[in-house]
């Protein structure tokens, strides 16, 4: 029983908060893709930028969350989430519009989404330096040991607050973004400028507006994902570099343009990263008897310093076998 | 005073002029059809006249008020509509979104608009749920059409309404056409088809090279031997 703790430990829970993390950032990614047709590359640094804005807020005000019982960051999260928006959309207008507007080719503008990427990061560095830090100031980390009613488990399953958060959040925002496409006036113009960008054009569809919103849900669930990782983890200023190519691979493999397949494009690399870091050995090490080899200590697909290998190994793949993704979205 | 009026319009492609001075005038009840061979500037004139394509030189009116390069979105408030002619459906929305899409800029409720649409376009109605890039053809033009009526329009412009259907579907498209303008509706439609278009026209133009070659009524071109010859096929 205890193997099967370790698989949910390691496997389960990890999958899952790793996979929400690149759930939201490829969530974005294809929002962003389908409605202006560019590969934003600085988009995970639009995640660090949200877990920045969450990290300052919290040292402002680092008594806000154990007042109500919650992370300081989590409370601060829709303020957030709201700077990250405002920038994201201030970035589109001081960078990106005017290249579109000259209607340069798409590549141009991923070009230039590349030094916003730089430039970000330089920010980050500048203000808050290189180190790592913790997201939690006046408050410690939450961390729920669940015993399981089995005789022979004796260790417990570990959840953390931020990863019961970020799950919990994530099924909110599944749902509010299925409602907002299919049932509010400007998802539904979304949606069609995705598909026909020329005919919502015709139709008086304010395309500006929909461009501004794309970026305010895209910042804002970059800020979801960033804080609440940097609360599992830490917050780093280089967590975007460890970022961007899986949340690539993530909307990628879901089919680009397609905010559904994004999801489960996320959990499909998480969870492809975890199982193949994880440790067989310690499954396999009951039946060790009935083997025919000897058993080694470590037996994972790759060890953990090479996880960044496994998106991209993806990534490849699917590039290679169905350039469409899962979900039959655009060819990047 | 004309519902729209284009006067020695200009205009084409980066430094290509395509038009090359054309002149349009139409009532409020009217149907008027262009047509003229292929690269005649035809389709282009219908771009010009919705903003999708610089005017540069000219004058092109709305009840007497200059739309001249206007955004396609202000076109669209002053109640005129435009259906491309490829690509004119948003094809993973369903009929309905469609339509509800063509009333983007519309605050009120435009329920009974909606009601109105499946009226003309009773094929639509059983349909409303279904995404619209999975109906054939002439479906397909009638959610486009529909699309461009949301708006409660007083002047559409329709390019090559017909393109790629059947004769069937050809003749219920017409037959529609006419209904959508005896319901209040300028029509101005660029057609291939010129002798079938022609004959559910009041005015007709026949366009060469960017200029107008016949401007009359449509009975008139048809009956006038020059423009059956050259351009009816005999």
């Amino acid at each position: 029983m205890n193997e099967l703790v370790f698989f949910i430990n390691n496997v389960v829970i990890s999958g899952l908060t790793i996979g929400s993390i690149y759930a939201l950032g490829a969530v974005g990614i294809t929002l962003i893709f389908s409605i202006l047709r560019f590969a934003h590359f600085a988009h995970a640094d639009l995640m660090t930028l949200g877990a920045f804005f969450a990290f300052f807020l919290t040292s402002l005000f680092p008594a806000a969350g154990p007042a109500i019982g919650l992370p300081t960051a989590f409370v601060m999260l829709p303020l957030a989430m709201a700077l990250t928006a405002l920038s994201a959309v201030y970035i589109d207008k001081a960078f990106y519009k005017p290249l579109r507007s000259h209607g340069v080719k798409p590549i141009v503008i991923v070009m230039a989404s590349l030094g916003v990427t730089l430039m970000l990061q330089g920010l980050i560095r500048m203000f808050m330096g290189t180190s790592a830090r913790s997201m939690y100031i006046d408050d410690r980390k939450g961390i729920h040991r669940i015993e399981l009613p089995f005789e022979l488990a004796n260790r417990p399953v570990v959840l953390t607050d931020p990863q019961i958060l970020l799950i919990l959040l994530l099924i909110v925002i599944v749902i509010a973004l299925h409602l907002f496409l299919t049932r509010t006036r400007l998802g539904k113009a979304m949606r069609a400028m995705s598909d026909n960008p020329d005919l919502a054009r015709v139709s008086g569809i304010n395309t500006d507006t929909v461009v501004k919103v794309t970026w305010i849900i895209a910042g804002s669930l970059a800020a979801i994902a960033g804080t609440l990782l940097s609360l599992d983890v830490s917050l780093k200023p280089d967590l975007s570099f460890h970022l961007l190519l899986p949340i690539f691979a993530a909307a990628i493999v879901g089919g680009v343009g397609h905010p559904y397949g994004a999801l489960a494009g996320g959990f499909v690399i998480g969870f492809a990263e975890t199982l193949s870091v994880f440790n067989w050995a310690v499954i396999l090490r009951p039946w060790r008897d009935y083997l025919w080899f000897d058993l080694p200590a470590n037996m994972a697909f790759v060890s953990s310093e090479y996880k960044i290998t496994v998106p991209f190994f993806i990534l490849l793949a699917i590039l290679v076998w169905r350039p469409t993704g899962l979900f039959k979205g655009k060819v990047l | 005073m004309a519902l729209f009026e284009a006067t020695n319009v200009h205009g084409g492609y980066g430094g290509m002029n395509i038009l090359n001075g054309v002149n349009m005038s139409l009532e409020a009840d009217e149907i008027g059809v262009i047509v003229g061979p292929n690269g005649a500037g035809k389709s282009t004139m219908l771009k010009a006249i919705f903003g999708l394509l610089r005017v540069s030189e000219g004058e092109i009116c709305l009840r007497g008020e200059s739309i001249t390069n206007a955004d396609p979105v202000e076109l669209v408030k002053r109640k005129m509509a435009f259906v491309p002619q490829e690509k004119n459906i948003f094809p993973s929305l369903s009929v309905e979104e469609n339509l509800e899409m063509g009333a983007f800029i519309r605050r009120d409720n435009f329920v009974h608009m909606l009601e109105q649409v499946y009226s003309f376009f009773p094929p639509l109605a059983d349909k409303r749920r279904q995404p619209a890039g999975e109906l054939s053809g002439g479906q397909r033009q009638m959610v486009a059409m529909g699309r461009a009526l949301m708006t409660e329009p007083s002047l559409i412009l329709l390019d090559e309404p017909t393109a790629g259907l059947s004769p069937l579907y050809m003749a219920e498209i017409f037959e529609r056409i006419i209904s959508i303008n005896k319901a209040g509706v300028g029509v101005l439609m660029v057609e291939q088809h010129a002798k079938q278009a022609l004959k559910i026209a009041h005015k007709g133009f026949v366009l060469v090279a960017g200029q107008n070659r016949f401007t009359d009524t449509g009975e008139n071109l048809i009956n006038n031997p020059e423009v059956a010859k050259a351009f009816l096929g005999g």
